[in-house]
C-alpha cells in the first residue's frame, strides 16, 4: 500500500439493460477506486448492481446490457509483471473505450485482471481436467511451453494448498471437494500473476468451515503477491474479515465508501446503518427480535424517484430525499456518502432524469 | 384452533433415526454400498420449543427433516409424534392411509422460494391447495381462510389473485409460509427458510416466525447451516456431522460453552462482523468425509485438533453431560473450548 495512485479508477460508470419493458439501470453512476494491493470489499444485496459492475470491467456484460457512459481507468503494463505485449511501461487504459473483443481487452482479462467466479462448480468445464483449464490460461497468457505451463500450474495448486498436486492436476472438477475445487479456482486467477483480482461472492456457495479457509488463504496470498483484490459479498461478516476499504452500494449507486472500520463502527448513510444493525450476530442474545429495514427492495422497473432508498429510509427528508439524486460527496473525504442528511450535492450526471 | 399440548410437553421424538440411500453399480444395479445420511439420530422437540439443527452440507440434516415429514421413508428407528388427539403415533412405519390425516399437523416452509411457488398459480389457488386437498370443497369459505393466513404473514389479502412472479423474495417467503399455516399445523420443519434471502429481508421473515410462534403456539425445526441465524430462533440447538448428532445444547450453552470441538470450530469459522475481530486463529483443516465412506471411530477425528487414540478406533456416543446438554466426544469432560464471548483468545490449533 505504498502506492498512493490507484490502479484502477472508476468514474460515473453506466450499464444499462435496454429490454422492451424498458430500461434498466443496473449501474447508475458508480465510481471508486482501487489502490495498488488494496482490498476492495464490495458489499450490497441482489440487485444492487455489484455483479454488473465487474461483469462491466472485464467487459463481459451481455447484451441487451451496454456500458452508456463514464470511464474504468486501468494502470495496465508495468514492472511487476509481463505487461501485454511484454513492454513495461505504465499507462491509464480506459477499458470502457477498448474493444471488448479486441486484442488488448483480451490480454488484460484472465492476465492483468482475473475473476474469481462464484460457483466453481459452474466456472469449470466437466470434460476437461482442472489442469487442461489452468495450463490453458497460462498458455494464452504468458510465453511458454506446454511442459513449462504444467509446471507452473503444479507450482500454483501446491501454493493455494492443494495436496498432492501432481495427481490433482489431472483430476475432473466433479471429482473435487467444494473447497478444493474453489482453490483450484483460485489457481487458475492467479496463475498469470494478476494485478487486479476480482472475487465475486468466492465463499457464498460453500460452508462455513471451509469458507475460514477460503479466505484465510485469500489473505496469505494477498500479502504475499501484494495483488489489488476486488471482493464482491452480500456477507458483511466477510467484509469485516477481509476488507481494508468498503464501497456500500443499493440498487446501483453507491451510497458510502470508506475504510472498513469507519463503516462498522462510524456508518453514515442510513442504509449502512440499517443493513448492519439488521444482521444476525452470532453474539447477540438468543431468540431476540431483530431490527428491520422496512418495506422491500424496489423492482428496477419500478425505481423510486430521488434517492433510491428513500422509501425505506427512517431519515427521509420529504422534498428533497423524494425528489433529488444525491451525489457521493465530498469527493476528497475518506468516506464519503451520497445523503442529504450529510450535504446538499445534488448529482448533476443523472439528476436530469 | 389448535388443541394445545402443554408447553414443555413433547411433540416429536426422534429415536435413533437411520436413513441409508443403496448405492448401486453395474448392469444388474448390485448394491455395492450405503450412503448413511443419518445415521443413529436421537432428539425431542416440546410443544411451543424451536429446535434449530445445523451442520454443513451433506451432514444429513435436510434428510432427518424429510424423514420426520415421512417425505423419505426411514431405514430403521423410530419418528413419535403426539397427534392433537394427544395419540404417540410413529411416524416412520405409519402406513400410508394412516398417515394422511397426520400430515396437516405438519408442515414445511421451503428453502429457495423461487422454486417452491408454481408460477401458474395465483396466491388463492397456492395456499388455498393445502386446504382443498383436506377437503375444504366451499370456495368462500377457502377464500376467507387464505385472507385471513395472507393477513397473518403479513401480505394484503387483496393479492391473492396476483401470480408469484409479482412478489419479492422476502414476500415470497411470507406466502410459501401463509401455505404451510393454511392448516393450522402444529410442528412445523423449516428447511433453510432464510438462506435464499437478502439480510434486509432474513429479518424480517425471522422476526415473522417468532412472532407466529408466539401467536399460533407453533414448534419449529429450523434447519439451518448459518449459526448466527440459529441463535436468533432456536431455544436449543442440535449440531450434525456426517449424519451424526455432535451436540444437543439450549442455545446459550452451545454458543457460550461448546464441548464438541465440532461446534467450537463451526463457531469459530463463522465470520464476525467486526473488522477489529479479525479472526487469526488458523481454521479447521480437511474436508466433510462422505457419508458413503466415513472415517473409522469418531468421524471427526481426521480434523479434530484434539485428538486421542480412543478417538481413532472408538465410536462416542452422545451422553449427557450437564442438564440438557449432549455432546458425543470421549474428551468432552476435559476439554476447555473458547465459546462465542471469549473469541479469539483461546487455542483451537494446539
Amino acid at each position: 500500500m505504498n502506492n498512493t495512485s490507484p490502479l484502477l479508477s472508476v468514474r460515473n460508470l453506466k450499464t444499462y439493460f435496454n429490454l422492451d419493458e424498458g430500461t434498466v439501470k443496473a449501474v447508475d453512476g458508480v465510481s471508486f477506486d482501487v489502490l495498488p494491493g488494496q482490498v476492495l470489499g464490495i458489499v450490497g444485496e441482489s440487485g444492487c448492481g455489484k455483479s454488473v459492475t465487474i461483469k462491466s470491467l472485464l467487459r463481459i456484460v451481455e447484451k441487451p446490457g451496454e456500458i452508456v457512459g463514464g470511464e474504468m481507468l486501468f494502470r495496465s503494463g508495468s514492472a511487476a509483471g509481463p505487461g501485454p505485449n511484454g513492454q513495461a511501461g505504465e499507462d491509464m487504459i480506459d477499458l470502457a473505450r477498448l474493444d471488448a473483443r479486441g486484442k488488448q481487452m483480451r490480454s488484460i482479462r484472465g492476465g492483468e485482471i482475473a475473476l474469481i467466479p462464484q460457483e466453481p462448480m459452474a466456472a469449470f468445464s466437466p470434460v476437461h481436467t482442472v489442469g487442461n483449464q489452468l495450463i490453458e490460461a497460462i498458455l494464452l497468457h504468458q510465453p511458454v511451453g506446454k511442459q513449462e505451463a504444467r509446471r507452473i500450474a503444479i507450482d500454483r495448486l501446491r501454493e493455494v494448498g492443494v495436496p498432492a498436486p501432481e495427481e490433482r492436476i489431472d483430476a475432473y472438477s466433479w471429482e473435487l471437494s467444494g473447497g478444493l475445487r474453489q482453490r483450484v479456482m483460485i489457481a487458475m486467477a492467479l496463475s498469470c500473476h494478476p494485478k487486479l483480482l476480482i472475487a465475486d461472492e468466492p465463499t457464498t456457495a460453500i460452508d462455513v468451515t471451509t469458507q475460514a479457509q477460503v479466505l484465510n488463504l485469500l489473505r496469505v496470498l494477498q500479502q504475499q503477491h501484494h495483488t489489488a483484490i476486488i471482493f464482491i459479498t452480500h456477507d458483511l461478516g466477510v467484509i469485516a474479515q477481509i476488507a481494508d476499504h468498503v464501497v456500500v452500494m443499493y440498487l446501483g449507486r453507491v451510497m458510502e465508501t470508506g475504510p472498513v472500520d469507519d463503516i462498522f463502527h462510524h456508518p453514515k448513510h442510513p442504509y449502512t446503518k440499517a443493513l448492519l444493525q439488521s444482521i444476525p450476530s452470532v453474539q447477540a442474545q438468543a431468540r431476540t427480535q431483530l431490527p428491520t429495514i422496512a418495506g422491500t427492495i424496489p423492482h428496477p422497473f419500478n425505481r423510486p424517484p430521488g434517492c433510491s432508498f428513500n422509501p425505506r429510509c427512517p431519515d427521509a427528508i420529504p422534498g428533497a430525499c423524494d425528489q433529488h439524486i444525491p451525489a457521493l460527496h465530498p469527493v476528497d473525504d475518506p468516506q464519503p456518502v451520497s445523503c442529504f442528511l450529510y450535504h446538499d450535492m445534488v448529482d448533476e450526471e443523472v439528476a436530469v432524469r | 384452533m389448535n388443541s394445545n399440548a402443554p408447553n414443555g410437553q413433547v411433540l416429536l421424538d426422534v429415536k435413533h433415526l437411520q436413513k441409508y440411500f443403496p448405492i448401486r453399480k453395474g448392469f444388474f444395479k448390485r448394491v455395492v454400498g450405503h450412503v448413511r445420511a443419518v445415521d443413529d439420530v436421537s432428539f425431542d422437540i416440546k410443544a411451543g420449543e424451536t429446535l434449530g439443527l445445523v451442520g454443513e452440507s451433506g451432514c444429513g440434516k435436510t434428510t432427518t427433516a424429510r424423514c420426520i415429514l415421512r417425505a423419505l421413508k426411514p431405514t430403521g428407528g423410530q419418528v413419535l409424534f403426539r397427534t392433537e388427539a394427544d395419540r404417540l403415533v410413529d411416524m416412520a412405519t405409519l402406513p400410508g392411509e394412516e398417515l394422511r390425516p397426520l400430515r396437516r399437523e405438519m408442515q414445511m416452509i421451503f428453502q429457495d422460494p423461487f422454486a417452491s411457488l408454481n408460477p401458474r398459480m395465483n396466491l388463492l389457488d397456492i395456499v388455498g391447495e393445502p386446504l382443498l386437498v383436506n377437503g375444504l370443497k366451499d370456495r368462500r369459505r377457502r377464500t376467507e381462510r387464505v385472507a385471513e393466513v395472507l393477513g397473518l404473514v403479513g401480505l394484503r389479502p387483496e393479492y391473492m389473485r396476483r401470480f408469484p412472479h409479482a412478489f419479492s423474495g422476502g414476500q415470497r417467503q411470507r406466502i410459501v409460509i401463509a401455505r404451510a399455516l393454511a392448516l393450522n399445523p402444529r410442528l412445523i420443519v423449516a428447511d433453510e427458510p432464510v438462506s435464499a434471502l437478502d439480510v434486509s429481508v432474513q429479518a424480517q421473515v425471522l422476526n415473522l416466525m417468532l412472532e407466529l410462534q408466539q401467536r399460533l403456539h407453533l414448534t419449529y425445526l429450523f434447519v439451518a447451516h448459518d449459526l448466527s441465524v440459529v441463535k436468533h430462533i432456536a431455544d436449543r440447538v442440535a449440531v450434525m456431522y456426517v449424519g451424526k448428532i455432535a451436540e444437543i445444547a439450549p442455545t446459550p450453552d452451545l454458543f457460550g460453552t461448546p464441548k464438541h470441538p465440532y461446534t467450537a470450530a463451526l463457531l469459530s469459522a463463522v465470520p464476525v462482523a467486526d473488522p477489529r475481530v479479525r479472526s487469526t486463529q488458523p481454521p479447521l483443516s480437511g474436508d466433510v468425509p462422505s457419508p458413503a465412506n466415513p472415517p473409522n471411530g469418531c468421524y471427526f477425528h481426521p480434523r479434530c485438533p484434539h485428538v486421542i487414540d480412543r478417538c481413532r478406533t472408538e465410536a462416542p456416543v452422545l451422553t449427557e453431560i450437564s442438564p440438557g446438554h449432549y455432546v458425543s466426544c470421549h474428551r468432552a469432560h476435559e476439554l476447555e473450548l473458547p465459546g462465542i464471548g471469549e473469541l479469539p483468545a483461546a487455542d483451537l490449533g494446539d
